[in-house]
């Protein structure tokens, strides 16, 4: 097997005197689908905004593509190659979806040397994969729950990332909806790009994922095959709450 | 897309062209010395509007870069005897300083705290500068005008020529700004900064470039005022009705396009002015105050907006 | 250089003079530390407060009283001004924080030509029995307005803090503040507990309004250096704590009385400013912050 992309070596994340992340490491591979699970408050969250460089973490190593990232800006790590949506939406409320997605061409790929209307292009090219096409000139902020999601994905894709991780993006949606995004997801890993899914609804990670962790208290508590992990007694009792 | 920036400076050109044709033709310096003040409130809303409106960080400082503008054309012509073009030129570079050093300890902050700490940055300056008494200190200085350059007849006319000069120069600042990349990420920064980081925006070095840009105009607009009154002191320099006036005309106009903070200037300077004269100078900073609570409550976008609203109404009206 | 007598005089003042700072805070705290509203008017209030004691002061009340007397007047105002900001920012929460500001920012303007309009831009001061007298403790001489405010001060700061943690009102404000949704499931509307909270923080700065004009005289501008006094209060605090409020200010009371003896009057009005700014540096969540 090849070097990792990701290589987290034991992090830890303090938030006062409350131990968030605690001596976490876990290694995901190049065009992995990668599934993080846990309760609410186990740290997941926590762990991807280590990763993205939303938060510092106090310990440990974060390795990406073979580089030490921990210590740069959020900036820099897009623009290397991690990309993420969030939780709650956060789309650039006074610009178009359009313009969404150019904010993540221009920035997030420096140095692209695209023109302006071949960078416009590339934006409605994404927008088109996403099923986004006709809603490219409305104000994101008059989008639906489930467009808004892969207006956040498509956002994050037009920064060409390594590396998606994708924060509990089908919360809130129906069932049919989280097949649509769930389908994206699969089509944009088979282009070749890594994913890390958080998620909640169970059925819809143990899917995706080829590989899946658990997280309770900041700690692993399982880490392997979707099934492997769902049968493991600590998950279940995590999940129970013991 | 090159036809209209040819416009754009083409328009600037005749815009200048004008000014010195008016200076020619009106006898009158009471309309230049009155319309020199209207000139440096559009530069100094348009400076605002660079940090405060396309990046949504509130400054309530604009009084301090002001003050340091005058302050550093004062020096520069004690010290050296410095001309007015090269007080104004060292003026912006101090405050593209200024502004980049402010940026680096507040620009941190968020919200109400980033506004607070641009007040604090206001009286701590106004405190240094009253205590340094090569500058006059508090009671202020006396400033003697060199004689007045050719082409022009008067210092005033001089002054009211260099003001619109300088508003092209804000104006076609703010309104690069704006189109390019630069003003896309302030816009995002604005929306949701967290966001804007974690999608590739420098947002720290942006805001530090809006600042610095933002602050080098602030006090290039401040740096003839002690040419023009011929005398400086702390209390006017760094008077706070600066920062409120360029916030309001900025939020007055409508912050998301470079022409409101103009439109707000020019329309708010010209009824202050007329108030100024004709009732007293307490009514217009009334003025001022309630024209900016009825605005931000009752017309977010500004007069920009109102407009907007209005040609929309009419197209539709002729339409049908 | 510095002898021990000056010294001592100086923390005496400064304590003092730090509760009376804390006492002008603590409505802040209250608007701005616990429930996130921008409150840049706090100041502008406070001066208010100060001439309406001046006010009344002429037709013969005590300023203290009168103060006290104005209070029902600064509720109303206080709810007013809320359910302005709340109707037009809060609840629609779009950006919010740039027009809440500036709408505060435009109230702040307002009161104070108001101000000007109707009392001019002259000093103004306050008579009373005990304003001018003074008496020695030891080697320390104190003026007794200095003891008026400091009583007056401390009254209204420990009773702020008492009615916070002992009454059943208080404590849901507290709890608005940490967790909304948790006190709508206890059955409280939380934009009533909100109002009354403001309400509350406005009508007491017109008893610390008075207490101002009793420190010294006052004029349409004296808010202008009370921006940096309360907010560095507030903040060096911790957002939203009432015995920090009371220690910060005797912080920020201590430092200014000390620097004024060694370098004089002039870098007063900077101290609280810089004393913020580095707070917001170094440790933003203040001294006694969640």
């Amino acid at each position: 097997m090849s070097a990792p992309l990701l290589r987290v070596a034991g992090l830890s994340k303090r938030f006062g005197g409350f131990t968030a992340l605690d001596d976490v490491s876990v290694d995901v591979a190049q065009g992995e689908r990668f599934g993080l699970i846990g309760p609410n408050g186990s740290g997941k969250t926590t762990l991807i905004n280590c990763v993205s460089g939303a938060l510092r973490n106090d310990g440990g190593t974060i390795l990406f593509a073979g580089e030490e990232i921990s210590r740069l800006p959020a900036f820099v790590r897009t623009r290397r190659g991690i990309a993420r949506s969030f939780q709650i939406p956060r789309p650039f409320k006074s610009m178009t979806v359009l313009e969404n997605l150019l904010v993540a061409i221009d920035f997030g790929r420096a140095g692209h040397g695209l023109s302006a209307d071949a960078t416009e292009d590339e934006a409605i090219g994404i927008l088109g994969t996403m099923g986004l096409k006709d809603k490219a000139r409305i104000l994101s902020s008059q989008l639906s729950q489930v467009e808004l999601r892969k207006m956040e994905l498509a956002r994050a894709m037009a920064a060409k990332p390594k590396l998606l991780i994708s924060d509990e993006a089908m919360a809130g949606l129906s069932g049919s909806e989280i097949d649509e995004v769930l389908d994206l997801l699969i089509r944009l890993n088979e282009a070749g790009i890594t994913i890390i899914m958080i998620e909640h609804i169970m059925h819809a990670v143990m899917r995706f994922s080829q590989r899946v962790m658990c997280l309770d208290a900041g700690r692993i508590i399982a880490q392997g095959v979707p099934q492997a992990v769902m049968d493991d007694r600590r998950v279940q009792e995590a999940y129970l709450g013991a | 897309m090159s036809m209209r920036r040819h416009g754009f400076w083409i328009g600037a050109l005749c815009v200048l062209a004008l000014a010195y044709g008016l200076t020619l033709a009106i006898r009158n310096e009471y309309a230049f010395f009155a319309g020199f003040i209207i000139l440096q409130f559009i530069v100094l809303a348009t400076a605002w509007n660079i940090l405060g409106g396309y990046a949504g960080y509130v400054n309530f400082g604009t009084s301090a870069f002001f003050g340091i503008g005058v302050y550093t054309a004062i020096f520069l012509f004690k010290a050296l005897g410095a001309p007015l073009l090269v007080q104004m030129a060292g003026a912006a570079v101090m405050g593209a300083l200024l502004g980049f050093v402010t940026g680096l300890l507040t620009l941190r902050l968020h919200g109400i705290f980033f506004s607070i700490a641009t007040v604090a940055m206001t009286i701590i300056l106004e405190t240094l500068v009253i205590n340094w008494k090569y500058v006059g200190g508090a009671t202020g200085i006396q400033v003697l005008r060199p004689p007045v350059t050719e082409p022009f007849d008067s210092y005033i006319k001089m002054l009211f020529v260099i003001g619109v000069a300088l508003v092209i120069v804000a104006v076609a600042l703010s309104r690069h700004v704006q189109g390019s990349w630069i003003g896309r990420g302030l816009r995002a920064i604005r929306d949701d900064e967290t966001a804007a980081e974690c999608t590739g925006v420098p947002t720290l070095r942006l805001k530090l470039l809006a600042c610095s840009i933002s602050g080098a105009l602030m006090c290039a607009a401040g740096a003839p005022s002690a040419m023009y009154l011929q005398f400086a002191d702390t209390t006017s320099a760094f008077n706070l009705n600066y920062s409120v006036s360029a916030l309001a005309m900025s939020l007055i106009g409508g912050t998301s396009h470079w022409a409101g903070p103009v439109l707000g200037a020019i329309v708010l300077g010209v009824t202050q002015q007329a108030l100024t004269v004709t009732i007293s100078s307490e009514l217009n900073v009334l003025v001022l105050g309630v024209m900016l609570i009825l605005f931000v409550v009752g017309a977010p976008e500004g007069l920009l907006g109102l407009l907007r609203k209005g040609w929309a109404r009419l197209a539709r009206g002729g339409g049908s | 250089m510095f002898s021990f007598e000056l010294l001592l005089d100086a923390v005496v003042l400064g304590v003092m003079l730090g509760c009376f700072y804390a006492a002008v805070s603590i409505g802040l705290s209250v608007s701005f530390g616990l429930l996130d509203v921008p409150h840049v008017a706090h100041p502008a209030f406070l001066v208010l407060g100060a001439y309406g004691a001046y006010a009344l002061n002429q037709a013969g009340w005590d300023p203290i009283v009168a103060g006290i007397v104005l209070t029902p007047l600064f509720y109303v105002l206080g709810v007013v001004a809320y359910r302005v900001y709340f109707e037009t920012f809060e609840k629609r929460g779009s950006d919010a924080g740039v027009r809440g500001l500036a709408f505060f920012f435009g109230v702040t303007f307002i009161v104070e030509v108001g101000i000007i309009m109707v009392f001019g831009v002259d000093q103004r001061t306050v008579q009373a029995g005990y304003i001018g007298k003074a008496i020695d403790i030891g080697d320390v001489r104190i003026p007794m307005r200095m003891i008026a405010a400091f009583g007056g001060a401390l009254a209204l700061t420990l009773a702020l803090t008492a009615y916070f943690s002992l009454t059943f009102s208080g404590r849901a404000i507290r709890a608005v503040a940490q967790d909304e949704i948790a006190l709508r499931l206890m059955g409280a509307n939380p934009l009533k507990v909100k109002q009354l909270a403001f309400g509350i923080a406005t009508a007491v700065v017109a008893v610390a309004g008075a207490l101002l004009i009793i420190v010294g005289p006052v004029e349409p501008t004296t808010h202008r250096v009370y921006i940096g006094r309360t907010f560095c209060v507030v903040v060096l605090a911790g957002l939203g704590s009432m015995h920090g409020t009371l220690v910060a200010g005797i912080v920020l009371g201590v430092v200014e009385s000390i620097v004024l003896t060694l370098y004089g009057a002039s870098w007063a009005p900077a101290i609280s400013f810089a004393m913020l700014l580095v707070v917001l540096a170094i440790r933003p969540q203040g001294m006694f912050g969640r």
